[in-house]
């Protein structure tokens, strides 16, 4: 077991609205979540000194310290796409228990939906002329995400027989969750006929493979063990984490059926001094439906290839032995262009037994997965309740 | 060619040069490495293996096989009328991966594991860019 596990704890977890929030900037939403955030854990703005923050504009994080008037005296801006929020929670728990800081905010807002309705949609992977894929891939006709993600499920489709009927079935459990849950966008029931009846986008992957595009943001409160007791909620202990990325464009994956989860993932069992058989919740980063596949794997849930046969039955629904993505994930909860904060707080509300009608029980561990980029960057936290 | 293209082109600078160079003149140059022996692709300075400055420009055989691709029914911008149009990943016979797009073939007939062979796409008067096509006729023309 690693020095860091239970050296730190997540005290309190908050959301901005969320879904579509064409009134607000994210930095609005950022102090609401903020706010929200402190309030769940009886702490106030002045007790942060550490901050945690990723954004695609220049200096983000620097930007949102001054509009909550924080001056931190630990300060990371780690972006490594939807995963940087599983990045943070190691870096804070490194950081908090080596004395740099001793409260850390981690927080992050972005508006896709109200963006794209401007017309004022981005992307994330190009922009500047003198980057690889704007040179070598893009005069192609790639675009990012959905065609990158689909030249990994046809892959794994080619290599192991995975089937788009398995990978829908990781659609309908994510909706079987979201009707379960007041704040999910999608609700309405959805039929693994619905998922392959949906249009296709970019071969393999239908609409209903792919992730929601929403507003919103979060914040995520850690402190010491020390403080964590004696706070309004009781302490998610972090019990491990691990990092890593492979690559950045989709050619330069290594192996396009393997992720750096396999990486990020040992590292952080290691550290928890656990194993896979331990996890009672999974809260896995759900861009695409091959993305949970791939993570399933890569994880240890399942062998390499086995993916698609481990879905079946709706083994990640309500009622199923393996419960994943009880918010209902980036396919049916939200998705604002990385998701990794909402599987945090998902998975810290999970733990406090505060979730209602989606509760699982019992439950005292849970694994968060972030993937970000081209499946470049993977970032595992494991939790746990006393 | 088309002097009116108006697809994203390649950015070129020192280090890629040569291989823009290389596909203009129907060429596809790839990097070595002299000390490990190992190719790399996109073409760096040093080599991503074993840090060596000392790589070389070879001529790659031009031939590989798909190692995945996707046909995007939904374009990337200035592709709108491509509608729908594949993305391949290359593997050369060198071992590298490519990204590329598959020519001379309907999009029904990709298959992971076909055996392509470069072509040359001269969009403008000063870019070409590598395509690949079947080695032979896909099986469903064959008959």
């Amino acid at each position: 077991m690693g020095a860091l596990t239970r050296k730190a704890a997540i005290v309190g977890v908050g959301e901005s609205d969320l879904g579509y929030t064409p009134d607000k900037t994210f930095l609005q939403l950022i102090a609401q979540a903020t706010n929200r955030a402190l309030d769940d854990a009886g702490l106030q703005k002045n007790d942060i000194d550490g901050l945690f923050s990723a954004g695609w504009l220049t200096m983000e994080s620097i930007m949102i310290a001054e509009y909550l008037g924080i001056q931190p005296t630990y300060s990371d801006n780690t972006l490594s796409g939807g995963s940087a929020f599983e990045f943070h929670m190691e870096h804070a728990m490194a950081a908090i228990s080596a004395g740099l800081c001793e409260t850390a905010l981690i927080c992050y807002a972005e508006t896709p939906l109200s963006d794209r309705k401007r017309g004022m949609a981005r992307s994330f992977a190009t922009g500047a002329p003198q980057e690889p894929e704007e040179q070598f891939e893009i005069p192609y006709g790639q675009w990012v995400p959905i065609p990158t993600y689909a030249l990994a499920a046809q892959r794994h489709m080619y290599q192991y027989g995975t089937t788009s009927t398995q990978l829908a079935e990781i659609a309908v459990a994510a909706r079987k969750w979201a009707s379960l849950n007041p704040s999910a966008t999608m609700r309405d029931p959805l039929t693994i006929d619905d998922v392959l009846a949906s249009p296709m986008m970019s071969t393999p992957l239908r609409l209903r493979d792919c992730c929601l595009v929403s507003d919103g943001g979060g914040a995520v409160i850690v402190t010491t063990a020390e403080r964590s007791k004696n706070l309004r909620k009781k302490p998610v202990w972090i019990l491990g984490c691990g990092e890593s990325h492979t690559h950045r464009s989709i050619s330069g994956m290594p192996d396009l059926t393997v992720t750096p989860a396999k990486l990020s993932g040992e590292r952080a069992f290691r550290m928890a001094g656990l194993a896979p058989s331990d996890i009672g919740l999974l809260e896995l980063y759900d861009s695409f439906t091959i993305t949970v596949l791939l993570q399933l794997e890569d994880l240890g849930f399942c062998p390499k290839g086995e993916g698609g046969r481990f879905v079946e039955g709706q083994r990640l629904a309500p009622g199923g032995q393996q419960p994943a993505n009880t918010s209902g994930g980036g396919l049916s909860y939200l998705h604002t262009g990385m998701f990794g904060i909402f599987l945090l707080i998902e998975a810290a509300r999970q733990l406090r037994g505060e979730c209602g009608d989606r509760q699982v029980q019992p439950v005292k561990t849970a694994l968060c997965n972030g993937i970000g980029g081209n499946l470049a960057s993977s970032g595992t936290v494991i939790l746990g309740v006393d | 060619m088309t002097a009116d293209y108006k697809k994203p082109l390649p950015y070129i600078h020192s280090e890629t040069k040569a291989y823009w160079e290389g596909a203009k003149a129907h060429e596809l140059l790839i990097r070595k490495c002299r000390t490990c022996n190992r190719h790399h692709f996109y073409p760096r300075d040093l080599c991503p293996s074993c840090f060596s400055s000392d790589v070389e420009w070879i001529k790659a055989s031009g031939r590989g096989h798909i190692y995945s691709f996707t046909v995007c029914h939904r374009p990337a911008p200035s592709f709108e009328k491509d509608v729908p149009y594949n993305i391949a990943l290359v593997e050369l016979e060198e071992g590298v991966r490519m990204m590329s797009t598959i020519v001379e073939c309907s999009n029904d007939d990709l298959k992971i594991g076909m055996a392509v062979e470069v072509v040359y796409d001269d969009v403008t008067p000063e870019i070409t860019l590598p395509k690949f096509r079947p080695v032979s006729p896909p099986a469903r023309e064959r008959s």
